[in-house]
């Protein structure tokens, strides 16, 4: 049988399975919306008892605490592997990417190891997501001040 | 519906930053890092908000949210006290989840055992 290029191409494209980009957006979906839907039900259940704000961060806190649950016998890591972004961009991802070097470098020590290597992450993200909430809030009050 | 909202808007969240690593390389820090000061950036101009209004948790709880979080902090701040609020703002509303994050961290290591984290 005589295949041109192109024939070639479509055949290969309906035998073979789906790129590994559109898999790992596929799964970063799904896990990453479960992991916001799970967030949804527990800031509901919040609302009963707390104002927006309040039962906002205490969102936070439960998914960070269940994420520090998973992290220690390393389930987030094995989620994490096929989940991609869908794990990481959530908070969860956050709490993660805290809680992980804090119990792997525990061997150098509680200060060098645990205290400083806890910012690996979280450093950097705190120190551009504070400095740009800074720049904002400067903007913010000169445009109070102008209009 | 919530619900609804919250699984799509979040999922599309990370559906992004999944094509940003798969075709920049950028590593997991620099996507969280960026991921945080896009969402400053995205609730200074008025486009966050609706968001949160429409998906609840589904933008809240992936880390544009948190850029969100210091952005709404810093302006409350600087309408209750002027231009210190910008200093003081941004990680007053952020505090709950830097702390616990921190908290339950140095407690998993506490528990926990150096492992091979793949």
């Amino acid at each position: 049988m005589k295949l041109d290029p192109r024939r070639y191409d479509e055949m290969i494209g309906r035998a073979s399975p789906p790129s590994p980009v559109v898999r790992d957006c596929a799964w970063a979906f799904c896990v990453g919306g479960a992991i916001c839907t799970l967030g949804e039900g527990l800031r509901q259940l919040f609302l009963i008892w707390y104002d927006k704000t309040l039962a906002g961060t205490l969102t936070s806190i439960a998914l960070i605490f269940l994420a520090a649950l998973c992290t220690l016998p390393g389930w987030y890591q094995k989620l994490a592997a096929k989940a991609g972004a869908g794990t990481l961009v959530p908070i969860t991802g956050f709490a993660n990417s805290v809680v992980s070097p804090a119990i792997e470098f525990k061997a150098e020590g509680w200060i060098t190891g645990v205290g400083a290597k806890i910012f690996g992450i979280a450093g950097p993200v705190i120190a551009y997501g504070t400095l740009a909430s800074f720049v904002w809030g400067v903007l913010y009050w000169l445009l109070g001040k102008v209009g | 519906m919530n619900y609804v909202w919250a699984f799509v808007v979040g999922g599309a969240i990370c559906v992004v930053g999944q094509l940003l690593i798969d075709y920049t390389k950028l590593s997991p820090a620099r996507v969280l890092t960026g991921y945080v000061v896009a969402g400053v950036i995205l609730s200074a101009v008025g486009l966050y908000k609706p968001l949160v209004d429409l998906a609840g948790a589904g933008a809240s709880v992936p880390l544009l949210g948190f850029g969100h979080l210091l952005a709404q902090g810093v302006q409350n701040a600087v309408d209750s006290c002027g231009l210190p609020g910008a200093f003081t703002g941004g990680l007053t509303a952020a505090s709950g989840g830097i702390a616990a994050s921190l908290i339950f961290g140095v407690l998993a290591a506490a528990v926990g055992k150096s492992r091979d984290q793949n």
